[in-house]
């Protein structure tokens, strides 16, 4: 059954869209990501042009983030005064992000960025989780340790010489806003051009240069990406004209059913085993990616829109 | 399809001594295509007769855009667009019928004033680029848009029926761009055009899907803010009933 999306201006299949949606989501229920990284660059290759990939996706994660955040919420693991910090950043960088994507647009470069951004990331962050994970699966194999050693996260570097220091009481830090705001600031450029939450650049970011505990992370960092995606959404409707709400609605319908059996299954798998498999997947879309950029492509030409304006 | 034609084909062939003075008479079966929710291109049925010899040529032309062309060229070890090329008004859309090879109908002179077949569209490329010739540039945009299916690869062919009546179906693909098209049927004899027909064609989004995309555009802060709510409501829907 085709449907005609009307901001795309091309018709799709709608099993197509629901069964990518809802594979995306078992990802996601299943790993505790958003899962736009993988689904941007799908819709791109479906043929959906990449603006309204980038602009729908960040509808898309706007609804992932509220569903996820709720039970989050009832438990408690949101530090709001840092999801608030951090939406403050986020909401200076989405501005920046949007008038950059509309600028490279105009210039013929946004695939190439999305692309290099892409590669970069996924390439940094899934080698990292690779490593990471790797080392904790042989160490829980060689022995049952009482938990792993942990990094001093109190060291104290010129990171907490900076001014504007404010107490977070959820996530017992005493930190300069400076830090947040930046982190929140450089998240919301990527995740306005990427068409991602940022999540996997967040929840790191969190743990090893905030140094908030893990119990409170994922649900502070999913907490702000509702805010920024919101804000992004917002920002590309206006500005590019790009969020077909047909393609969100679509998407979110075989996500929020993946999301739920992909959690189910997690269950049953080993945490370790899961990240290792993440990673793999992460480091897979990398390599695809990296590789379109090298070869020779069988296409040298493009079509712009020319036109549009 | 097949008796929808039988029957207009009589309905022409009964009138046409009324219209004996008219060389060429020529229809569309539809002179609005709908781009509805459900839309996956539609086929146009072009029918009508001639009086007298002559061979009959269909081209369909698309609103005209601008168009920017862009050239990938390798730097620092990746491909880059590095080049490209504009040009001010391309037919978005653009197929030609034929009852017989259009070489063999006219010579180039004829084709060029009436801009019939690809190598005769009238395709004035600017290029900043000197890394590729206009040539090329043109060559591209007919290639990639042949690739979307708005340029049709060959010339399709015209069937006779009785030496008297002609038909032919034209294709307009899913991602067919809306606005006027202009149908033009040419009776060619001799190798000089002696009559010609300009039907239009209007295609145009009807429907929801319509209303989105004037929405979109018109009141596109409402829009935006309803996509947010939108999503944030099926986000929060969908936590709820997966609670328990």
């Amino acid at each position: 059954m085709q449907i005609y999306l009307p901001i795309a201006e091309m018709s799709v299949n709608v099993f197509l869209i629901l069964g990518l949606g809802g594979g995306v989501g078992l990802m996601s229920g299943l790993f505790g990501v958003g899962g736009g990284f993988l689904m941007t660059p799908l819709l791109i290759f479906l043929g959906i042009p990449p603006a309204v990939a980038v602009g729908t996706e960040a509808a898309q994660i706007v609804a992932s983030s509220v569903s996820g955040v709720l039970a989050h919420w009832r438990r408690g693991n949101v530090d709001i005064k840092m999801g608030l910090i951090l939406t403050l950043g986020g909401f200076i960088g989405s501005f920046g992000g949007v008038e950059l994507f509309k600028w490279l647009r105009g210039l013929g470069q946004v695939d190439l960025v999305i692309a290099l951004c892409y590669v970069i990331f996924l390439g940094v962050v899934g080698g990292l989780m690779f490593i990471e994970s790797i080392q904790s699966l042989v160490q829980s194999r060689r022995m049952t340790e009482s938990g792993m050693p942990r990094k001093k996260l109190h060291q104290h570097t010129w990171i907490h010489g900076l001014p504007f220091k404010v107490r977070f009481r959820r996530s017992k830090l005493y930190i300069s806003a400076v830090l947040p705001i930046g982190l929140g600031l450089l998240v919301g450029v990527l995740a306005a051009i990427m068409g991602v939450g940022g999540g996997f650049i967040m929840v790191p970011a969190m743990i090893y240069l905030l140094g908030m505990p893990t119990s409170v992370v994922v649900g502070t960092s999913l907490f702000q990406i509702i805010f920024v995606t919101a804000n992004s959404t917002f920002l590309h409707a206006t500005r590019n004209f790009t969020v077909d709400v047909v393609l969100a609605l679509l998407l979110l319908l075989g996500g929020v059913i993946g999301a739920q059996i992909g959690a189910k299954m997690s269950v049953r798998l080993k945490g370790e085993q899961l990240r290792v498999l993440l990673a793999l997947i992460v480091l897979l879309v990398c390599v695809k990616l990296g590789v379109d950029l090298v070869t020779t492509p069988t296409e040298m030409f493009t079509l712009g829109a020319g036109g549009k304006h | 399809m097949k008796p929808l034609f039988l029957a207009l084909a009589l309905v022409l062939a009964t009138s046409l001594p009324a219209w004996a003075v008219e060389p060429l008479v020529a229809d569309l079966s539809k002179h609005l295509v709908a781009i509805t929710t459900g839309f996956a291109g539609t086929d146009v049925l072009l029918f009508g007769a001639v009086d007298g010899e002559g061979e009959v040529v269909v081209v369909v032309r698309g609103p005209p855009k601008a168009e920017i062309v862009r050239r990938k060229d390798r730097r620092v070890g990746i491909w880059i667009n590095s080049g490209s090329a504009t040009v001010e008004s391309a037919p978005s859309f653009y197929r030609v019928a034929s009852t017989r090879p259009l070489a063999e109908i006219a010579a180039d002179s004829v084709l060029d004033r009436h801009q019939i077949g690809l190598n005769h569209l009238d395709l004035t490329v600017e290029s900043q680029d000197s890394g590729a010739t206009p040539v090329i540039y043109r060559d591209a945009l007919v290639r990639l848009k042949q690739k979307k299916g708005l340029y049709g690869d060959t010339v399709q062919q015209i069937g006779f029926m009785s030496h008297r009546l002609f038909r032919t179906e034209i294709h307009f693909p899913a991602n067919v761009p809306v606005g006027t098209y202009l149908v033009e049927v040419y009776l060619i004899q001799g190798g000089e055009v002696i009559s010609a027909q300009t039907t239009p064609l209007v295609i145009s989004k009807i429907g929801v899907g319509a209303d989105v995309f004037d929405f979109a555009h018109q009141q596109a802060a409402a829009y935006g803010l309803i996509a947010i709510i939108l999503a944030a409501a099926a986000g929060w829907l969908a936590a709820a009933a997966f609670k328990k």
